[in-house]
């Protein structure tokens, strides 16, 4: 699988939390080339199925969110500027006088407002209420063709830096790419599970796309698959992973601690770049959800770094997504030991 | 006229390096006398169908962008700010570099701590990104001393908005360019100046040389008429019309040029006002002391989001600061 060119189709849907349907409906059309009963339920969630003909098999859950962050119309003043609330928490420090659509009846282009140097308080970062879409409408205009409750998104774009790729919702669209390409690997191959897939619905807002999704496929296990903090200039190396590192596989009071050394030994035997990504208490991902649905599911993190995570410019190594998906696949592939 | 905004907007050319704006004018203007000054300005000379007084109409071809400043090991690139530039009017942007894009980004929002989520933050803690792995990687692509720009789209929207980048002064330029492609009725010089915004050097320098006894500067200037802002700090509205200032923090215009303008708009039912602010400047601040003294009017289209890749005018006022323009120039007496 072309995993850039996935990634350039997938992150130029639009697909906020709680309104990912286009995003969704793109990332099933991609899921049916490997799965089976490929769906996407009432509230976003894809799901699709790959069965590996043993009756008694165990089932293995690869998730990674379809939503991504973004912004949402809340009002509509007299002289037609729209206040926003955030759908999960983008950094509104880069939302300046950025070039936005409000997905509304059509899509309507705009820019966040900003205040010029006379009126504006030094170099105080502006909070979610400081902030107004200018739409170039008078009220009238604006509620013709924009209705509270219609997500924006910053007009960001697809672009290749070098080896690296940066363009919005890399978070988590690039884990669908994941996902996708170790089912491109595993395509004709044994399988030691039968596996679900759900690229699953409001991970920013709550993680609750995967609670719906996980009831239903009622798995054994789940790898969670998302994005992690990659190091830049201004992060603390303790607390990031290179980009280029690899997969980072994750360890954690709420995940599956023989998971997560088995998933540690295979990448050792397979030679895949990995590195150790500890969290103490909980995950941050679907991981923190899943884990407690239904009768309770084995879970391990996979992730990868990506540079200026909630940003419109997301930054991520392809090879790093290769990488996840090759231990994806080492891990869900082969002969069975029973 | 918007496809022609666009394309002048699009070429990029800060202050310092307006070579492809300049080629660009040249290529595109049929004057009787065309010259490159020492500094880079493009002077013109358009006869017309009289002469009177020599009147010179100035606008500034550079833009605000970004200099690279540093590399990092890691491939990282340190830049300042080309003009004033609100660092966060840059934060999460893509770029143009002079070899390939970039990015600016800031950490994960996840792990500021809560002051850092409070603080825009300057540009020397800020960087660009442009995928390199090292410092070698990265000099070959973007050495110190090159340029760096928005990566801007251009589009118009709602009630005849338009928003670009360098909309600030691509306007004035367009206008004197259209100015110059018609039938004047007077003799006027026009000054595409350079470096207006690293401090109106470039018009020092041509007002100088062409010593005229009148100078029109064609702008954009601050408006503020968005949410959240009331009274006197609006400064100035998209869709009023042109803008004629009495006194901004570089020049007190001369009174006479002043009412002049208001009374030839109000003449030819072209909208105009005024701001309600004592604030920026111009090539005006440059050229009204220049060679013995310049009476000096500026007329300016009104802008939000000034030097920002968002610049947004309204087409309107761009057709009101046009038509001022050539009717000023029949207009003005000593």
């Amino acid at each position: 699988m072309d995993i850039k060119a996935a990634l350039r189709t997938l992150t130029e849907e639009i697909g906020v939390s709680g309104d990912e349907f286009s995003a969704s409906e793109k990332a099933a059309e991609l899921l049916s080339q490997y799965a089976s009963d490929v769906s996407v339920d009432d509230f976003g969630n894809v799901t699709g199925f790959v069965k590996c003909g043993r009756p008694d098999a165990k089932t293995l859950l690869l998730d990674a969110h379809i939503d991504r962050v973004g912004l949402i119309v809340t009002y509509i003043d007299d002289k037609g500027f729209l206040s926003v609330g955030a759908c999960g928490s983008p950094d509104i420090k880069t939302y300046l006088a950025q070039s936005v659509t409000v997905h509304g009846k059509k899509a309507v282009k705009g820019v966040v407002s900003t205040l010029p140097p006379h009126v504006s308080k030094n170099n105080k970062a502006p909070e979610i209420g400081d902030i107004s879409v200018d739409v170039g409408m008078t009220k009238a205009q604006a509620e013709e063709v924009i209705s509270l409750g219609d997500r924006v998104t910053v007009n960001s774009r697809f672009r290749e830096l070098g080896g690296l790729v940066s363009a919005p919702a890399v978070d988590d669209r690039s884990g669908v790419c994941a996902i996708l390409e170790a089912l491109d690997m595993l395509k004709g191959k044994p399988l030691k599970y039968d596996l679900a897939v759900c690229f699953s619905a409001q991970e920013e807002t709550g993680e609750r796309g995967a609670k719906q999704a996980a009831f239903r496929i009622k798995p054994d296990e789940a790898l969670i698959v998302d994005v992690s903090f990659g190091t830049t200039p201004d992060s603390d190396p303790k607390d990031t992973a290179k980009l280029g590192s690899g997969v980072m596989i994750g360890f954690s009071a709420c995940l599956d601690k023989k998971m997560s050394n088995t998933l540690r030994e295979l990448a050792k035997s397979e030679k895949i770049p990995f590195t150790e990504e500890i969290m103490p208490n909980s995950t941050g991902t679907n991981a923190d959800a899943v884990g407690v649905v239904g009768k309770g599911v084995k879970c391990c993190t996979l992730s990868f770094p990506i540079r200026y995570m909630h940003t419109p410019v997301e930054t991520v190594d392809p090879n790093d997504i290769s990488a996840t998906a090759r231990l994806i696949a080492a891990y869900a592939g082969g002969e069975t030991d029973d | 006229m918007i496809e022609r905004l666009r394309g002048i907007c699009r070429i990029n050319g800060a202050s310092g390096d307006e070579a492809r704006v300049r080629e660009f004018i040249k290529a595109n203007i049929r004057a009787d006398e065309v010259f490159t000054d020492n500094l880079g300005n493009l002077i013109a000379f358009k006869k017309g169908r009289k002469t009177k007084h020599k009147i010179m109409f100035a606008a500034h071809m550079d833009e605000v962008g970004f200099m690279i400043t540093d590399i990092d090991e890691d491939g990282f690139l340190s830049f300042d700010a080309v003009g004033g530039i609100n660092p966060a009017v840059a934060l999460g942007r893509g770029m143009t570099l002079e070899s390939g894009a970039g990015v600016i980004g800031t950490k994960a929002i996840h792990q500021q701590s809560a002051d850092e989520r409070k603080k825009i933050p300057d540009f020397g803690e800020l960087y660009i990104d442009i995928g390199a792995s090292s410092r070698e990687e990265a000099e070959k692509l973007a050495p110190r001393g090159s340029y760096a720009y928005f990566d801007a789209d251009f589009f118009e929207f709602g009630d005849g908005f338009v928003k670009g980048k360098a909309i600030d002064d691509r306007a004035g330029c367009l206008i004197m360019m259209d100015m110059i492609n018609g039938e004047p009725e007077y003799d006027a010089w026009y000054a595409f100046t350079v470096q207006e915004e690293v401090g109106t050097r470039g018009a020092k320098a041509a007002a100088f040389t062409v010593a005229p006894d009148i100078a029109i500067v064609l702008e954009t200037t601050t408006a503020c008429d968005i949410a959240g802002t009331s009274g006197a700090k609006r400064v100035c509205e998209l869709g009023k019309g042109a803008v004629v200032s009495y006194m901004d923090r570089g020049t007190v215009y001369d009174r006479k040029l002043y009412s002049l303008a208001f009374e030839t708009a109000k003449a030819n039912n072209i909208p105009v006002q005024t701001k309600t602010l004592v604030a920026g400047g111009n090539d005006s601040g440059a050229i009204h002391v220049s060679a013995g003294g310049v009476c000096t009017c500026a007329i300016s289209v009104p802008c939000r989001y000034l030097h920002s890749p968002s610049c947004v005018i309204k087409l309107s006022d761009l057709e009101a600061v046009k038509k001022l323009a050539e009717k000023m120039l029949s207009a003005v007496e000593l």
